[in-house]
């Protein structure tokens, strides 16, 4: 188990570098000068010009730009963001509780529907609620997220009033963030009715962001259960006489979740870094917006920093991935 | 798997729960997050407004207009020669406070000066604090123009000028000259942490910051100790939401009060909607294309005459702005002083200009290139659309006009540069002063400069002495007379097509008392009041 964790691990360094070339390099041959955007409008005299180049070190070979990058990241220095002067480790930390929040509930949610609609797909195989699922999955991987989002605001917000439009919580309550996490410092501050607030505010979002995982899912799982339920292990437990639930439950879900589990560690790394669009709509404070307006106001330390610390946390959640397999099933631990 | 299950019962849907009363909130659906709460170094619109509620300037425009008041300068004198400018302060104007700082003095003479030596002295420790562009301070001709700033007592302070300056009080009420506390300066640079003072502001306004979340939300109280009287709302919001949809969706259900930059195909919703009424106001701008009249073909001003004649200024302004904005002839709006009505706009008549156009010596045609902003701006909210119309109209004169674009700080550098024949651009104005588009826009300073907004590298002596002379003349009425002048020369020689000035609309609920619409575009909200609270 240790060995295999070191391995991965080892191999996290060549991807680390790998990501911080990709994000030094890429934003710089996008046409556009920081200083120039930095400016605005206005534009900027050359001498000043000149001297913010200096200061920022923008003057030096492109090459030896990346080294003092390299280095200083080595030390755990992201640097500054050049837009507001705040240290990018502390926007990213201050951002990206919001987009986990918002991140693993839209993966709750597309596993708790998901899950059960492709179990049940499977067992009934061809039968109308089968083509049901999979009409409405394919339908839900297909939708443009910005059309959803919009449509879900006019029907459900608009038109319902069941939910509010936008924001993470009801802008009459003066929550301090403690966490990030607005689920909990609502429940820490002792304001009432906060935490159904942060709730409703939830919802919309969640569906949005949880729609093309939960697609995903439910084909994922329908296949891998119809390729298990056909085993010659599950005509023995049904011969057996076990109930059809422990039969489906513990006999073939367990399997048919090895390539489900891959498929939802993958989700999560898109979840964490696609959620752009969903934020936008929704006023959502997280890193997606973030790194967006980065790209357009060309901030070079937020947008290395942060496409580095996303890197990681992807990477994270992949290593966790490959753990559970074993946990999930026996013949791959890795102790072996 | 504890907290698994905590977060599935959170995400399920959950009903309406009542929430807290609070006193009079006003909640504004702005647009985007401020860079900062520094003025000095800010240019878009987003950062002024988040500071608009917070600080005070020497002397500010008035809500809804473009006239100077008083505000920390109760009075001031302006010697004979118009170069020395006394300032007499207003006593008892208390700074705000914060968690790291309790202010221990009145506002004084002291704020006054750091005001101007941060932007202006690079030894100030201040000067290179969050940024050491003070893009504004330097646009205005601050640097050249300061002779000195003196204390002379503490409610009292003498500016020098070296040479007179007519627009010098207009440009001291724009957002760059926002003022600072001294003393929180001085603490928060002892403490080691000087950007603190950017970041979590102080100032004599209105309102103060209660909170400030990135991408989600600014907070503010209102300031009981401000010196015009405690503001009516008691609290102020900024909900930060980037999609115009989605606030006029908010706007809708009540979730916000007063909304900027609707999308243009909303606007038709919003008018049927009881519940919000739309303010409207010509706006401070004027986009225009710009000829390179350095270059040829453009250097002869029958060819600029021609291609004026050729385009169909009704046709584009309707088919683009969509109601949102009026055909320009001059080059300021309609609403600003100085303008100039009996200035004859060129008509449109595709058989003179193609005859001009043979006169200048280019029978059959000629070949140039159009350049379109790859964004839209609050003068021209599409470009491309723009050129695609022009190049339509020309080439129903022989002429034929390639379409270019490039990323927009590129765009920008390359027109200041003059590498264009013909390009688009636009101004949204500063100051309400006249100086501020026909001297900053078109004066030969401004075309002999590599970073200077005359892009249309228009240098006409006639021109420029009327400009200059205004600039340095105190009495209106003869300024007036001047810019009068101009506009006629300047439509003589065509060096613009000027296309529109585009209408401001801002869609706000009903119950919103006393908003007025800053013809700079800013959103204000001392003095506004809420209906039924």
């Amino acid at each position: 188990m240790l060995r295999f964790i070191l391995t991965r691990v080892s191999l996290v360094i060549p991807t680390f570098i790998g990501i911080t070339l990709l994000a030094f390099f890429l934003i710089r041959l996008v046409p556009g000068d920081p200083i120039e955007t930095l400016a605005g409008e206005r534009g900027i005299d050359p001498a000043r010009h000149e001297q913010l180049r200096k200061e920022y070190g923008f003057d030096k070979p492109v090459l030896v730009q990346y080294g003092i990058y390299l280095g200083r990241v080595l030390q755990g220095d992201l640097g500054k963001s050049m837009i507001t002067q705040e240290p990018v480790l502390s926007e990213f930390s201050a951002l990206f509780p919001a987009t986990i929040e918002l991140a693993l509930c839209a993966i709750l949610f597309a596993l708790l529907i998901g899950l059960p609609a492709g179990i049940l797909a499977a067992i009934r195989r061809n039968s109308i609620f089968d083509h049901g699922v999979m009409g409405i999955s394919l339908t839900g991987y297909s939708m443009p997220i910005f059309w959803w989002g919009l449509i879900l605001i006019l029907v459900f917000s608009v038109q319902l009033d069941l939910t509010p439009v936008s924001g993470r919580i009801d802008v009459l309550y003066y929550i301090e963030p403690v966490t990030g996490f607005l689920l909990i410092d609502t429940l820490l501050s002792d304001e009432e009715g906060a935490f159904w607030s942060a709730v409703k505010h939830l919802i919309l979002p969640t569906i949005v962001l949880g729609t093309v995982p939960l697609a995903v899912i439910a084909r994922m799982t329908r296949s891998a259960m119809l390729e298990v339920l056909g085993e010659d292990y599950i005509r023995t437990a049904k011969a057996k006489g076990l109930s059809r639930f422990r039969v489906v439950a513990l006999h073939a879900l367990r399997n048919a979740l090895i390539p489900v589990v891959t498929v939802i560690g993958l989700q999560i790394g898109v979840l964490f870094t696609g959620a752009i669009l969903t934020e936008t709509i929704f006023s959502w404070p997280g890193v997606g917006k973030w790194l967006i307006d980065a790209i357009f106001r060309r901030d070079y330390p937020v947008l290395q920093g942060g496409a580095l610390l996303l890197g990681v946390v992807v990477m994270g959640v992949n290593l966790l991935v490959d753990l559970t397999y074993g946990l999930i099933n026996p013949r791959i631990r890795h102790n072996r | 798997m504890k907290k698994s299950a905590l977060f599935a019962a959170i995400c399920v849907p959950a009903f309406l729960a009542a929430a807290p009363l609070a006193a009079k909130t006003l909640v504004y659906c702005s647009e985007g997050s401020p860079e900062n709460f520094y003025p000095g170094v800010n240019t878009t619109g987003t950062s002024f407004d988040a500071s608009e509620q917070i600080y005070n300037r020497i002397v500010e425009f008035e809500r809804g207009g473009t006239k100077v008041n008083p505000s920390l300068a109760e009075k001031w004198d302006v010697s004979a020669d118009g170069t020395v400018y006394t300032f007499h302060l207003r006593k008892n104007v208390k700074w705000h406070s914060n968690k790291n700082f309790k202010p221990t003095r009145n506002m004084n003479a002291d704020d006054i000066v750091f005001m101007f030596e941060r932007q202006w002295k690079e030894d100030n420790p201040y000067f290179k604090v969050t940024s050491p562009n003070h893009s504004y301070f330097s646009d205005m001709g601050m640097p050249k123009l300061l002779k000195s700033v003196e204390k002379v007592d503490d409610s009292t302070v003498r500016v020098t000028l070296n040479q007179p300056e007519a627009p010098f009080l207009a440009n001291l009420a724009m957002m760059w000259a926002s003022v600072q506390s001294k003393e929180y300066a001085d603490a928060m640079l002892k403490a080691g942490t000087p950007e603190k003072i950017d970041q979590e502001p102080i100032g004599t306004g209105p309102f103060s910051l209660v909170q400030y979340q990135k991408d989600a939300i600014i907070r503010y109280k209102a300031f009981p100790e401000y010196w015009a009287g405690k503001a009516k709302l008691d609290d102020l919001v900024f909900s930060i939401t980037p999609d115009a949809s989605v606030r006029w969706a908010k706007l809708q259900k009540g979730e916000c009060h007063v909304m900027p930059y609707p999308n243009p195909a909303d606007l038709e919703a919003m008018k049927k909607d009881t519940n919000v009424q739309i303010l409207e106001q010509p706006g401070l701008n004027i986009g225009y294309l710009a000829y390179q009249t350095t270059k040829k073909p453009f250097d002869d001003v029958r060819v600029r005459k021609a291609f004026n004649m050729a385009m169909n200024k009704k046709a584009i302004v309707d088919a683009v702005f969509l109601g949102s904005g009026v055909p320009a002839k001059n080059p300021i709006p309609p609403s600003m002083w100085s303008y100039n009505d009996s200035v004859k706009e060129d008509e449109y008549n595709p058989d003179a200009a193609k005859k001009l156009l043979a006169e200048a010596g280019y029978p059959n045609g000629l070949e140039t290139d159009l350049w379109a902003m790859p964004v839209q701006r609050p003068y021209n909210p599409n470009a491309r659309r723009i050129a695609e119309l022009m190049q339509a109209d020309l080439a129903k004169i022989g002429v034929k006009a390639e379409i270019k674009s490039f990323e927009w700080g590129e765009y920008r550098k390359r027109a200041q540069a003059g590498e264009h024949q013909m390009a688009q651009l636009g101004w949204t104005g500063d100051n309400g002063d006249p100086d501020n588009f026909l001297h900053t826009l078109l004066g030969c300073a401004s075309a002999q400069s590599a970073s200077g907004s005359n892009i249309a590298k228009w240098c006409y002596k006639p021109f420029d002495d009327l400009v200059t002379k205004a600039k340095v003349t105190t009495d209106q009425a003869e300024r007036t007379k001047l810019y009068e002048q101009a506009q006629v020369i300047f439509k003589e020689q065509a060096p613009w097509f000027t296309v529109a000035h585009a209408v401001q609309l801002k869609p706000v609920r009903k119950e919103v008392v006393d908003f007025k619409l800053s013809p700079f575009g800013r959103h204000t909200f001392y003095g506004v009041d809420l209906k039924g609270k």
